[in-house]
Formats: structure tokens, C-alpha cells, sequence
């Protein structure tokens, strides 16, 4: 580590305005993209049905934003959620159709992700190998097992326990859909901002040579890190699974994109250190947002993709730009 | 019984001899200067006694009692604590946040981070050392190189309950900033702690110190009381060339 010189007075507040104005970015492009949409669009953007869908939609993203905050503090990556997300929900489903038992399933579910999450964290502390290279590859195994597990077959959903609590139930009149984003999003933050483990992991990402002679089980935090990571895109599996009513290999395969954007834009950095739970929620109802948006603009699936692009392109470069060094 | 006692203290690397029956003892409110070349055996030393290695042989006793460190944290319970040259910081955090790095106070009964606790201690703290910094809650990277030199001094005494060991605590300061750690370091031992600092800068040895050992190849060539050595004889104890 470097020690910057003493910066002249001016500088250092010119660097906090740019600082707070990325800080906020997430919060300024979901206004304005919100009202590009409002305006174009009007009623058939601005109701009920719509807003509620553009949150649900975000539920899994939202969730899977969570873990990835996690990960990204610590300056790792994980790319293995999306395929991950699949294997969840088909043995969440096949589990279903053999137990009978929905919370069987969906505790099968959720024990696969963790264990994705437990090789990646082992592979990246234990061989001590970069966790980029390291999903890359489970990434791609998961996704193998997933399309193994089943020969390709979906499988349906049938219980109603099951669809109720992880798909289309309502609870005190808002989808429950709803409720699980908020959960996340509520235990996420508390864990980040409140518990000694989230100062560990933030600690962890920014120095871990610091952590590592203050006393921080530097190894137990990243693992435990990469397990959190894989559980939740195991939740959102099985909330794919429930929504949907049975799955598919292809679950969550375009996920992993929505879901990095949604926490970068939101503030966190991939650096490590510095973290967002607030801004990567916004962040994953900011994409849901222009993915509903961009289908009710009537652009084809691949005109969707390529403006999604751009506005992820630019979003990213406003909340990163000129990071380096610091 | 003095706060650290080190006897017949050797350290081997395989074959290599990194350090060859290291003795020293400091005392309650003193400053002792390790000195050598580089490769002399002086951060070894120092991470021998921080228990981030274990002595080949020797004893290291903390106030008369014989200890064996597993690790830098067992150490650390014990009341050691190490200031190290690379700032052992995290930037993105605050102050307070840093004094209590792996040990944060946590509030009844949900066990949340107690931060207005944290940082009302390290507020108090910084001010009992006249540590001057814009307020505890500040992101560490925000702060200059010897405030944040400080901080790690100050989280140092905050935490040794025995010794403060120190390695090349101002080798990235500049002139106004060592000054001011120097400052600190006077004031550690006018508070008692025993303190035991690595150093390259004979000026600095002198302004600081009780007594200065001298480390060559490992081997320790000998111990003097600032008050009655030269820095020219410091210097050929640490080059072995008589001048």
C-alpha cells in the first residue's frame, strides 16, 4: 500500500462532489429512466399491474444482487450464480416430485447452492487460485449438471405449498414475490451494515493482509462469502421454480449480467471494500425496469438486447469512471 | 519483572541461521532501538516476538511469564501489539472503525456493531494523544500518511496492555510527520508501555531511545544506552568495519 501525498484543500472537494455524484447514479438514472418511460408510454407504463411486475420481475436479480454485494466487497467474483440457479430449481423440483415435501425441495435447493458456493470458496482460499478463473470454470460444471441431471427434461411444479410461498402467493395483499426482495434486501443491508461479519468482509476486500493481523479469519470469511453467494442464487432458483411451475436448464442463464450490472451501477466497487446493498437493489429494479420498458416499446428481443447493452455500458462508465489509483 | 525478556532467541530458515541467541530485556516505560543492515534479522525478531514465527530456540517471557505464541492474534491476546511499516489499515473504513478492526464492540442484546460507542472511544483516545484528525468517523483514506501512522499508534496503545513492538514505524514519512509520530512514541513510554522499534535512522535512535541493540547477520553484536554510544560507533557495530 501507498501513502498518497496531503492533496490540496480544492482538490480533495472537487474529488468528493465526483465521489457523491457516483454514489448516486443508480438513483439519478432509475428517475430518469423512470420518467423516459412514463412520458413515452403513459398508462400503459404508469399502472398498477405494470409497477407490480417490474419489482416481481426483479426478484431474483434482487436477491441474487445480495450475495453478490458479498462477494464483490471482497473483491472476488462469482460468475457460477446463473448456472446455479438452474441446478437449484431442477433438484428443488425433482426433489418435489420424489419427497412430496415442498420444504424438502426447497431445502435441497437451497444445499446445492451452498455447496457450489462452499467449492468455489475452497478453490479460491485453500489452491489459492483467482475466483474469476475459478467460477469460470463451475460455472460452466454446474451448468453441465444441470443439463446431466434431468437429460435436458423439465420439470413441472405442482404443489401448491410450494407455488404459494415461492411464486404466486400474496401475503396481506403484495405478491409474496415482493416480500422475499424485501426480506433479502432488509437482511442483506443489516448483515452488511450491522454485524461484525459484514465489517469483516468489507475489511477483508479493502486490505487482507490488514484483516489477516487484526485477528479476521480471512479463509472462514471468503468461503463463508462464496456459500452466501451460491444459496441466494439458489433462493432464486427456487423462486424461478415456484413463478414458473416447474424448471428448465435454461433458468437464470442470462442472469448473470443483469445481476453484475445491477451492483455495479448500484455503487459497489469490484475492487472490493466498498459496498451498496441499497444501491444494488435499486440497481436490480433499475434493469427489471428498462426490460419492461424496452418490451412495451415494442422493440424486438434483439434491438432489447442491444439497448440494454448501451445503457448498461453507460451507466457503469458514469459509476466507475476515473477509479483507478484511489 | 520487566514487560518483555527474550534469552537464547535463535530462528532457522531450513539451513539458513536468521537469527543466533538473540538476549534483551525491556523495561516498563523504556524504548529500546533494534538496529542493523538490511538482512540483519531485525523484522524476523520482530515477527518472532508478534508470534508470526516461532524460535527455533530461546525463551520469550512477558512479564516473567513464559510464553509460545501460535499466531500474530495469540500474541495479540496476550498484549502485544505490532505497528507495522506498511500502515496494517484498512482505507475505506473510518478511524474508528480501524482502531477496533477484528475486536468491534457489539451492543446487547442483538449483537450489532456498536459504531457510536466505537467511534465515541477512539475520539477520546485521539484526543488523549493529541492526535489531530478531522473526526473519527472519517474514512482512513481521507487522512494523511502520518495521521494514519498515528491512528495505527494509537490503536497500538489502545489495545497493549504490555508492549508495543514497531517496525520502521516512519520509513514512509516525511520530516514533519516522523516528528509527530516520534512525539507519540514519547508519550507511550511516559505512559509506561515497554516499546520495542525497528529502525534505519541512527538521528531517530538517538531522539528516542533508552538503549539501542545492534543486529548483524543475525547475530547480536551488542547492547548500549543511547546516553554512552556515538553514532560513529553505531555504525561500525552495524557495517562491522571500524571507523
Amino acid at each position: 500500500m501507498t501513502i498518497a501525498p496531503t492533496q490540496a484543500p480544492a482538490e480533495k472537494g472537487v474529488q468528493l462532489v465526483v465521489r457523491s455524484w457516483r454514489n448516486y447514479v443508480v438513483y439519478v438514472g432509475f428517475v430518469v429512466v423512470f420518467l423516459y418511460f412514463a412520458a413515452t408510454q403513459g398508462a400503459s407504463f404508469l399502472n398498477g399491474t405494470t409497477l407490480v411486475n417490474i419489482v416481481t420481475q426483479a426478484t431474483p436479480i434482487t436477491i441474487m444482487a445480495v450475495g453478490t454485494v458479498f462477494v464483490l466487497s471482497l473483491g472476488e467474483i462469482d460468475l457460477s450464480i446463473g448456472s446455479t440457479v438452474a441446478l437449484a430449481a431442477l433438484t428443488a423440483a425433482a426433489t418435489l416430485q420424489v419427497s412430496g415435501a415442498w420444504w424438502i425441495a426447497a431445502l435441497a435447493g437451497l444445499a446445492v447452492g451452498a455447496a457450489v458456493g462452499l467449492v468455489n470458496g475452497l478453490f479460491v482460499t485453500v489452491m489459492r487460485l483467482p475466483s474469476f478463473l475459478v467460477t469460470l470454470a463451475t460455472m460452466g460444471l454446474v451448468a453441465g449438471l444441470a443439463q446431466q441431471v434431468t437429460n435436458l427434461q423439465s420439470v413441472p411444479v405442482t404443489d401448491a405449498a410450494f407455488g404459494w410461498l415461492l411464486g404466486g402467493g400474496t401475503l396481506l395483499g403484495i405478491p409474496i414475490l415482493i416480500w422475499w426482495s424485501a426480506v433479502a434486501a432488509v437482511i442483506g443491508w443489516h448483515v452488511l451494515r450491522q454485524r461484525r461479519f459484514g465489517a469483516h468482509v468489507l475489511a477483508v476486500g479493502n486490505n487482507a493482509s490488514a484483516a489477516r493481523v487484526s485477528g479476521i479469519k480471512v479463509t472462514r470469511v471468503r468461503i463463508a462469502v462464496f456459500m452466501l453467494s451460491g444459496t441466494t442464487a439458489a433462493l432464486a432458483g427456487l423462486l424461478y421454480a415456484g413463478r414458473l411451475a416447474g424448471a428448465t436448464y435454461t433458468l437464470g442463464t442470462t442472469d448473470l449480467m443483469s445481476v453484475l450490472a445491477a451492483v455495479i451501477v448500484g455503487g459497489t466497487a469490484l475492487t472490493g471494500g466498498k459496498a451498496s446493498m441499497i444501491g444494488a437493489v435499486v440497481g436490480s429494479l433499475f434493469m427489471s425496469m428498462i426490460n419492461y420498458g424496452l418490451l412495451l416499446a415494442g422493440l424486438t428481443v434483439a434491438q432489447q438486447e442491444i439497448v440494454r447493452g448501451v445503457i448498461i455500458l453507460i451507466a457503469v462508465s458514469l459509476s466507475l469512471r476515473g477509479k483507478k489509483g484511489s | 519483572m520487566n514487560p518483555l525478556s527474550l534469552s537464547g532467541i535463535s530462528k532457522h530458515f531450513g539451513g539458513i541461521v536468521a537469527i543466533e541467541r538473540f538476549d534483551l530485556e525491556v523495561e516498563a516505560g523504556e524504548v529500546v532501538a533494534l538496529v542493523g543492515d538490511n538482512g540483519a534479522g531485525k523484522s524476523t525478531l520482530v515477527r518472532i516476538i508478534s508470534g508470526v514465527h516461532q524460535p527455533t530456540d530461546g525463551e520469550i517471557r512477558l512479564a516473567g511469564e513464559r510464553v509460545a505464541f501460535r499466531d500474530a492474534s495469540d500474541a495479540r491476546a496476550n498484549g502485544v501489539e505490532v505497528v507495522y511499516q506498511d500502515l496494517a489499515l484498512v482505507d475505506l473504513q473510518p478511524v474508528y472503525m480501524n482502531l477496533f478492526l477484528g475486536r468491534e464492540l457489539r451492543r446487547k442484546p442483538f449483537g450489532l456493531l456498536d459504531r457510536a460507542e466505537m467511534a465515541r472511544q477512539t475520539q477520546q483516545l485521539v484526543d488523549d494523544l493529541d492526535v489531530r484528525i478531522p473526526t473519527a468517523k472519517a474514512a482512513l483514506g481521507d487522512l494523511s500518511g502520518g495521521q494514519r501512522q498515528a491512528i495505527a499508534i494509537a490503536r497500538a496503545t489502545h489495545w497493549a496492555s504490555r508492549l508495543v513492538l514497531m517496525d520502521e514505524p516512519t520509513a514512509a514519512l516525511g520530516v514533519a510527520e516522523t516528528a509527530k509520530v516520534e512525539e507519540l512514541i514519547l508519550k507511550l513510554k511516559a505512559r509506561g508501555a515497554a516499546v520495542l522499534v525497528v529502525s534505519h535512522n541512527m538521528e531517530q535512535v538517538f531522539r528516542i531511545a533508552d538503549r539501542v541493540t545492534v543486529l548483524r547477520r543475525g547475530r547480536q553484536v551488542g547492547t548500549k544506552r543511547v546516553a554512552e554510544t556515538s553514532h560513529n560507533e553505531l555504525v561500525s557495530m552495524i557495517t562491522g568495519l571500524s571507523s
